[in-house]
């Protein structure tokens, strides 16, 4: 089952790879990872997606907790109201005739994607969603245009409602 | 305010933090701190023939003591030798600080003489590690390093501390500290759910067939007398992990004995018929659980274990309580005055009487002849001559575990040996801390003539440093644990594991400048044991001949439930 985790810990160095290093050390696997500063400057987040079954998921939590410089842990996707997660993605296309750059701007006006690079020959198309509308942004594109390049975020989240993730 | 050196400030530290003995071996990047110690009063060093000894040596100096063991070695390959000792003492939490050198800062990175990335190397197999940034980063690291390796589950913390942080001629105004260490993202748990305590004490004399089951974790949170107090409370049938030896005192008539792989069948199969395990500072490792699918199927689980990891982890927790073991035990008593529990009187009778009958098969039981010595009568004539009070190093492998049943520990802290990472050559260095810890107790190494040659150099440090320890080697010219596996599960086949080439162990013990006594007639061997330990001041190594043929038995049979057993040969 897929898990969204979500990480505080110290901003310290090394810090990322003790928890990447976890992963792979326990042989649980990362779907994708992402990692930012958070409004107090001594503090990162992390954030991981997983699968693994619902043991598996409590041992990650126990194990990322036991690691020194992590402050808490919270499985995203078991809060009782939920979870708002987004991921970014960057796709550069091939844009060389109107009628496929028509059909890329009209695609991007569905989705609420947007270009946000022009050049005579390329469009960079961004788009803002859950991972699996991504993956579906992404194959609609494929069939319209080439393709040259795509680069993910990783998945960034935040449980809806009362529950904080602070110290 | 004083002005210190970085160099100064890491030695001013470790004397206030009561460090009298670093373990340890010099080297370019650690040439100011070595520099630094000659103005030590208090810190005696102890200088080791390879790293790898210097860090067992520090890990046995802790498991005898309870102690931070603390050891400092060089950058590269100084640091690369104690991976293994880190690794060892990882795996059965043992509190251990190492300060490894590093290169200047300004070179970390550039593939630099002697430069390895210490901290990246190491960081699987430490309970956490610092990179030391800067001089004044020093005092602070090692303070939390010695802190975070004593408290909670105890582990190995790694200090790496390149070269110019502790450059003599920059000097920092230095302030000792006197707060206790404290962390936001660190606070172990110390006692247990009051709700779950209670339940569990319930349970506990309520039972009709329980098993108390200790590990290392007891004798790491010194429970041991309550552990005693409860068992004998309740009339409880106890056995032990290899770690947890001496937690519960081995000749007591409620100790089963060794349980797991090489246990004894009456502790194996008081396991697998109990119907409350109630089990304190163990893991469930796969030495100890056999089948897990199968591992013990009437009974609920009492799980008590600081790390709240270890629960659950292989072995399902029907009551998990997270807690220091010592601590957790306490609030039971007022857990049992308050609900008044009792012996379970008329179930434990009989539960008794089953578990006698185990015990009337004696598993342990061997045959001697006059021809050859057998490894099991070594121990026993060591235990009879130490009057079961010796501190007792291993290394690893038959006569390891030839240790764990036929000496018979009474005492928590006795027993050091390299129970999770199995770590051959691990026993003579953690004697020689031991035996730098407990400088008036008798502290006897059992080892085997592949382990001793792991690390043998140290009988080099012994003379150095007065350290009279004795060695008593189970000589069976072979790897005999791994030949036992061949014998019975490779049809015989024995692949790489005859050691016919191993030197004249008397003649080494001479030539580094101790006794050696060569034994090979069974009627020689107590006075042999004895004339080595009458030698008060000086190190022996007794080299004693013993079957080659003589396998560790009872030993449980793979695929099966905890009472599957080989027994006879």
């Amino acid at each position: 089952m897929r898990h969204i985790v979500s990480i505080l810990l110290e901003n310290q160095n090394g810090a990322l790879s003790r928890v990447v290093g976890l992963f792979s050390q326990r042989g649980y696997n990362i779907e994708t990872i992402s990692a930012g500063p958070t409004e107090d400057n001594s503090i990162s987040r992390i954030t991981i997606v997983t699968n693994s079954d619902g043991v598996e998921i409590e041992h990650i939590t126990k194990q990322i907790h036991k690691l020194i410089n992590v402050i808490k842990v919270s499985i995203l996707d078991e809060n009782e109201d939920g979870a708002v997660e987004r991921e970014i993605l960057f796709v550069k296309v091939q844009a060389m005739t109107r009628p496929i750059r028509d059909e890329l701007k009209s695609l991007c006006d569905i989705f609420h994607a947007e270009i946000v690079d022009v050049t005579p020959e390329l469009y960079v198309l961004q788009y803002v969603n859950t991972s699996a509308e991504i993956d579906r942004f992404l194959q609609v594109i494929t069939q319209q245009a080439d393709v040259l390049e795509t680069v993910r975020s990783g998945v960034c989240g935040i449980a809806r409602g009362e529950h904080a993730l602070h110290i | 305010m004083t002005m210190l050196s970085g160099a100064q400030m890491l030695v001013r530290t470790l004397e206030d933090l009561g460090v009298k003995h670093l373990f340890g071996y010099p080297g370019g990047a650690v040439l100011d701190i070595f520099d630094a110690l000659l103005q030590s009063q208090q810190i005696e060093r102890i200088i080791c023939r390879h790293e790898q000894g210097a860090a067992h040596m520090a890990d046995g100096y802790a498991r005898a003591t309870g102690k931070v063991g603390c050891c400092l070695v060089t950058s590269g390959p100084g640091a690369t030798n104690t991976v293994t000792a880190i690794a060892t003492a990882y795996m059965d939490s043992i509190p251990m600080v190492v300060i490894t050198g590093q290169v200047g800062t300004p070179l970390i990175g550039s593939d630099a003489f002697q430069e390895v990335d210490t901290v990246g190397i190491t960081r699987p197999i430490v309970k956490h590690s610092y990179l030391c940034q800067s001089a004044l980063d020093i005092p602070k690291y090692i303070r939390e390093a010695f802190y975070l390796a004593a408290s909670g589950r105890p582990g190995p913390v790694v200090v790496d501390v390149p070269k110019d942080c502790v450059n003599p001629k920059k000097l920092f105004e230095y302030e000792p500290q006197q707060e206790p260490v404290r962390m936001r993202s660190y606070n172990p748990t110390r006692l247990g759910h009051r709700g779950q305590v209670r339940r569990a004490a319930k349970m506990l004399a309520e039972a009709k067939r329980p098993v108390m089951l200790i590990g290392g974790g007891v004798v790491l949170g010194n429970a041991s007398p309550k552990i005693r107090a409860l068992a004998e409370k309740f009339d409880l049938p106890v056995t032990s992990t290899l770690m947890g030896l001496g937690a519960f005192p081995g000749t007591d008539r409620h100790f089963l004995g060794m349980l797991g792989m090489h246990g004894t069948y009456e502790a194996n199969e008081a396991m697998d018929k109990s119907d409350l395990i109630f089990a304190v500072g163990v893991r469930f490792d796969d030495r100890i659980t056999n089948t897990v699918s199968k591992f013990c199927p009437t009974a609920k689980i009492i799980h008590i274990d600081v790390d709240p990891a270890s629960i659950s982890k292989t072995v399902m927790a029907d009551l998990p309580i997270v807690g220091d073991a010592d601590a957790v035990l306490g609030q039971f008593f007022d857990a049992i005055e308050e609900q008044q529990l009792e012996r379970n009187g008329e179930a434990l009778d009989s539960w008794w009487e089953q578990i006698e009958k185990w015990r009337a098969l004696k598993c342990l039981a061997y045959k001697t002849n006059d021809e050859l010595i057998k490894p099991q009568q070594i121990i026993e004539a060591v235990y009879e001559a130490t009057h079961g009070d010796a501190i007792i190093a291993t290394d690893v492998g038959q006569h390891q575990m030839f240790a764990a049943l036929f000496y018979k520990f009474n005492e928590p802290r006795r027993f050091l040996t390299s129970g999770g990472l199995g770590t051959m050559g691990y026993g003579f260095p953690a004697a020689i801390g031991a035996k730098i810890a407990c400088p008036n107790q008798c502290v006897c190494l059992f080892t085997g003539d592949g382990s001793f040659q792991m690390n043998i150099q140290e009988l080099s440090t012994c003379l150095e440093f007065n350290v009279p320890v004795k060695i008593f080697i189970l000589d069976n010219h072979t790897l005999g644990m791994v030949r036992q596996w061949q014998t019975m599960f490779y049809g015989g086949r024995i692949s790489s594991t005859n050691l016919n080439y191993n030197p004249d162990f008397v003649a080494v013990a001479k030539a580094y400048g101790h006794e050696g006594i060569f034994v090979q007639k069974p009627s020689e061997l107590k006075e042999a044991v004895q004339k080595a330990l009458a030698i008060k001041d000086k190190l022996v190594v007794v080299d004693i001949l013993c079957d080659t043929n003589e396998k560790v038995l009872p030993m449980q049979q793979f695929g099966g439930a905890m009472g599957d057993m080989f027994l006879a040969q």
